[in-house]
């Protein structure tokens, strides 16, 4: 334990048991002076200095390389991972256009050809475009914020290791013929009966991806928290490059828009498992639950996916303007309005389904209006570029090629949010070819423009201007070429998904013409990725910050030191690179704040959320197979679940848990060697903060904001299911009866004040009498859960019969489990305790499992009135 | 000056959208209750109309206040549209001219949304 509290000066050499501190040979010497003490002039000072950083921000090296959990290296396995995915996605997508280059074709069978299709869209939005946002935005959000690393590295890597396990096993299916083949959104009962779609497909659909949906869950929870907190000093809100604005928006909307969909996989899953008849309307359930939950979730995504994109180009075309972007505000105001109107506009996927008009009306009118804030983005970029002197490059090339293919889906975007027009076109190829324009021009085209852009950034090298300019003529031709007859042959009344097509329709020449396109396409996409993959060992460094832009990730080196800022800077404008003088000699000499590791432990600030005032120096942990391990075991119990070996399954389940207390344990709440640490220019911070001034709270609140909008999505099921029946519960059925849910509600409440005391108690000194209130917190939890279950348990409630117990059921077993975790949270706590690791002083364990506690005693308030008092309203 | 100010954060930005948010779910589930399950599609639902246009006099309101306000307080640190000054105030302006525009962009949205139940008189 650390003489915490005492102002010691420091180490006297490498602490390797601090996971802050990488396990590699030959450390350096620490340093005890404090940076404030040094003479920062003095070259043999700032080679010491950089030595340490150096060794302390190091990646791993020989096979331990791939325990690395630095953005720098997750975050380029994360771009790599997700194009190889886009690079298979895209080879299906060939497939189709072989196989529909001509009529009554047989290239492929009518099943493989579903698999085929199923897979394409699957694969290219949840394997490509929601994790390239992810991935792009892990390496570069640090550098752009001048910040070490994100505040939770590990959970990063945790992510990646989440999404490559189950992209693989969704991916792989393929190569046995066990695909889903349902469509990217697997609209029941197509998908829930065995006669229509045998096999494992559709459980392997919604297993692997409700566990990469978890891993998207993690990086927005640490994108949040990155954002907000782990600014440079001085980066007001009105200073953050809009990257970060965008960044902060879209990590939100991942927030309300992935639950709902873990939660329909949920009820989906159940129904193909245990036969729970959710979606079966012969036993009072609903196909329109599925298309909304999914759609709630799908619509968002649309925007998850354009927004980052969009973001590249608001950095990319400043710097070519060579002019600070026109209308900051507005574009504020078009990320932020277009997060929020974004999730009204789900149901204009679904007009043809019956609902009244008046409802469709609703969606129609926020699906017109979402093109005011959509359209504003657009004009302040042509702003910006007709105010400025603009160089014309390779990356601006794919910026006005992506302006244009967007616009022309935005267009077709705005007839198809009016019913009457959609009604008409509807699950026809025009809405393909809409889809194409909309997810093409609003996201690869922005991606590749920011490869070539972010490249000299990442390599240190510039990809070649002649292969850059063939790809771009060859990629904008191809597409158009291969995507604009769609809209014909939709009109036509071709339909989407249709295996061939029989002669003498007129769709002969659209479909070649579509066919010849998408290689021409495909040719020039391969001559970026030839860009990217050939060896440059002779070709010379570009110089530092290559296209002379302003803002912080262009402090990189053109040899990647790892450290991601020399010294973390003042910044007092929105491009220090251009705005502030002597910036980057600055930053170089280490005349900011931390230029040292002197204990030899990796280093972060935390800042204000507003003002970006320095609140902590954050020790961030360094590399680790724990966070490998706890997905591997997490992917196995999710892959054993799928082909129903569940003994395998509970087992990996115990020791995917256990995996995570162990990272949990090694790795977090750390007490530090000494109170507070000089970073520098005087300023001394302190090195543990907990309660709403540490991140690990944030994250926690963020987390619990998304875990409980996956609860309100399935208290919006029940209220669904009590809205279409006359009668909910119906006549005869047997109910959970009013005590064991009251009982269970008290548990809860009584638990949830016994550990708000513990954490005041706790913090008064009072060490005993909160670990009594600790123990009996978690007693009660228990407690609380088995009586949650017991209402239908003991009422014989039977799932299988009527989707009402079905639902009951669905709502305690979310209760009780979300309950036995936070039990066992508790019990760390208590261990922690006992372990000395959780002391008056220092209580991250207790203060953020006292937050989870908040949100679990709304759970239990909500669902035992939901499932106790529902059934007397009727 | 007169009126009390309000520091501007992250949770002042988005109010008007939230209110949007909020008025868009609440028109949705009138209408699909009053529609659901739609036997009746013939009979005129004035009544669940009527409610709607409250709660959208009630959503403008309000988001015609937050717009005042923002508007106020940014004509109050002086107004314009270039704020990347690095003072307090600088950011307290920025976030007072980007709520004034979500405000304006939610108060038209509201309105867009608000539309169909003036139109439709049915559950067709």
């Amino acid at each position: 334990m650390g003489a915490g509290g005492s102002g010691g000066l420091g180490i006297t050499e490498a602490d390797k048991s601090d996971p802050a501190t990488p396990k590699f040979p030959n450390p350096p010497k620490p340093a005890t002076v404090g940076a404030s003490h040094v003479n920062q002039d003095d070259p043999e000072v700032r080679q010491a200095q950089e030595e340490r950083l150096i060794w302390v921000w190091d990646a791993p090296k020989g096979w331990k390389y791939w325990s690395a959990v630095n953005n720098t290296e997750v975050g380029l396995w994360y771009t790599a991972t997700s194009f190889g995915f886009m690079l298979f996605a895209g080879v299906l997508g060939l497939m189709i256009r072989v196989q529909l280059a001509v009529p009554e074709n047989d290239f492929l069978t009518g099943h493989f050809y579903n698999q085929v299709y199923t897979l394409h869209g699957t694969v290219m939005m949840f394997l490509f475009a929601v994790p390239i946002f992810e991935a792009v935005a892990i390496i570069i959000l640090p550098q752009m914020l001048g910040a070490r690393d994100l505040p939770f590295p590990r959970l990063s890597a945790f992510g990646y290791w989440c999404f490559l396990i189950g992209g693989i096993f969704v991916c792989g299916s393929i190569l046995f013929s066990a695909a889903p083949s349902g469509g990217w959104f697997m609209y029941p009962p197509l998908t829930t009966q065995e006669r229509f779609t045998p096999g494992y497909g559709a459980d392997i659909w919604l297993l692997g991806l409700s566990f990469i949906e978890v891993a998207s869950i993690a990086a927005a929870v640490e994108l949040i928290v990155g954002t907000l907190k782990c600014r440079p000093p001085g980066m007001r809100l009105n200073l953050m490059p809009l990257y970060a604005w965008y960044v902060l928006v879209v990590a939100g909307m991942i927030l309300f828009a992935f639950p709902p969909l873990i939660a329909g996989d949920i009820l989906f899953e159940l129904e193909r498992l245990f036969n729970w008849p959710f979606f079966d309307p012969e036993r009072g359930g609903d196909p329109m639950l599925w298309q909304h939950l999914f759609w709630i979730f799908g619509h968002p995504e649309v925007y998850i996916v354009f927004l980052p994109a969009i973001a590249l180009l608001a950095m990319i075309v400043p710097t070519f303007a060579r002019r600070p972007i026109l209308g900051y505000s507005w574009i504020v105001l078009a990320a932020v309005g277009t997060g929020f109107l974004s999730f009204g506009l789900w149901v204009h996927h679904m007009y043809t389904t019956g609902l009244p008009s008046i409802s469709l009306g609703f969606f129609s009118a926020a699906s017109e209006a979402v093109a005011i804030p959509t359209g504003v983005q657009i004009f302040v970029f042509l702003a910006t570029l007709l105010t400025g002197r603009v160089i014309f490059s390779v990356p601006m090339l794919f910026v006005s090629g992506s302006l244009a293919i967007f616009i022309v889906g935005g267009l077709t975007g705005v007839m198809v949010a009016l019913a009457p027009f959609d009604w008409q076109a509807h699950d026809t190829y025009f809405v393909v070819a809409h889809l194409h324009y909309v997810l093409l021009g609003g996201m690869l085209f922005p991606v590749v423009a920011g490869v070539y852009y972010f490249w000299p950034m990442l390599a240190g090298k510039t990809l070649s201007d002649k292969l850059g300019k063939i790809a771009f003529w060859l990629m904008f031709v191809g597409f158009n070429v291969g995507f604009f007859p769609m809209h014909f042959s939709g009109l036509m009344g071709m339909p989407r998904r249709i295996w061939t097509y029989p002669e003498g329709l007129g769709l002969e020449l659209p479909n070649l013409i579509s066919s010849v396109g998408a290689f021409v396409f495909a040719a020039g996409f391969l001559i970026v990725v030839v860009d990217v993959l050939r060896p440059r060992s002779k070709q010379p460094y570009a110089p530092r910050n290559v296209w002379n832009a302003g803002t912080l990730e262009w402090l990189a080196e053109q040899e990647d030191k790892g450290w991601g800022v020399r010294s973390i800077p003042i910044v007092t404008t929105r491009y220090p690179l251009w705005q502030q003088k002597n910036f980057v000699e600055d930053v170089d000499m280490g005349r900011f704040y931390m230029p040292d590791a002197e204990e030899l432990k990796r280093e972060t600030m935390v800042t204000s959320v507003l003002d970006a005032e320095p609140v902590q120096c954050l020790r961030v942990p360094g590399p680790t197979f724990m966070t490998m391990w706890a997905a591997v075991f997490l992917a196995a119990v999710f892959i054993f679940a799928t082909f129903h070996w569940w003994y395998m399954t509970i087992g990996a389940m115990v020791l995917a848990t256990i995996a995570i207390f162990v990272w949990l344990w090694r790795g977090t709440a750390l007490i530090p060697e000494k109170g507070e640490k000089d970073v520098g220019l005087g300023l001394k911070l302190p090195l543990y903060v907990s309660g709403p001034k540490s991140v690990g709270w944030w994250a926690m609140f963020i987390t619990m904001i998304g875990d409980g909008t996956a609860f309100l999505s399935l208290i919006f099921g029940y209220l669904f299911f009590f809205t279409i029946h006359e009668e909910f519960p119906p006549a005869g059925m047997a109910e959970p009866g009013l005590l064991w849910p009251a009982l269970s509600l008290a548990l809860f409440l009584a638990a949830w004040i016994a550990s708000q005391m513990a954490l005041s108690i706790n913090k008064a000194g009072g060490v005993l009498l909160a670990r009594a209130l600790i123990g009996g917190s978690a007693v009660l939890a228990f407690a609380a859960s088995a009586a949650i279950l017991a209402g239908p348990y003991l009422n014989g409630l039977d799932p299988v019969v009527h989707v009402y117990p079905a639902t009951v059921w669905v709502l305690v077993i979310w209760t009780a489990v979300h309950g036995a975790a936070g039990a066992l949270m508790l019990i760390y706590c208590l261990v922690r305790s006992f372990a000395g690791r959780l002391t008056p002083e220092f209580d991250i364990d207790i203060a953020n499992t006292a937050l989870y506690w908040h949100f679990m005693a709304a759970t239990a308030l909500i669902a035992t009135v939901a499932v106790a008092l529902l059934p007397l309203a009727t | 000056m007169i009126h009390s100010e309000t520091r501007d954060n992250l949770w002042t930005l988005i109010a008007a959208p939230t209110i949007w948010a909020l008025h868009f779910l609440v028109s949705y589930i009138v209408a699909a209750a009053a529609c659901v399950p739609n036997v009746a599609i013939f009979q005129a639902i004035a009544g669940p109309r009527i409610l709607i246009a409250v709660i959208t006099a009630v959503a403008l309101v309000a988001i015609g206040l937050i717009f005042w306000r923002a508007r106020r307080e940014w004509k109050g640190h002086g107004g314009g549209s270039v704020h990347d000054t690095d003072t307090a105030t600088g950011r307290e302006r920025f976030l007072e001219f980007s709520t004034l525009l979500l405000a304006a962009l939610s108060f038209v949205s509201v309105v867009f949304v608000a539309l169909p139940a003036l139109f439709v008189a049915d559950c067709r």
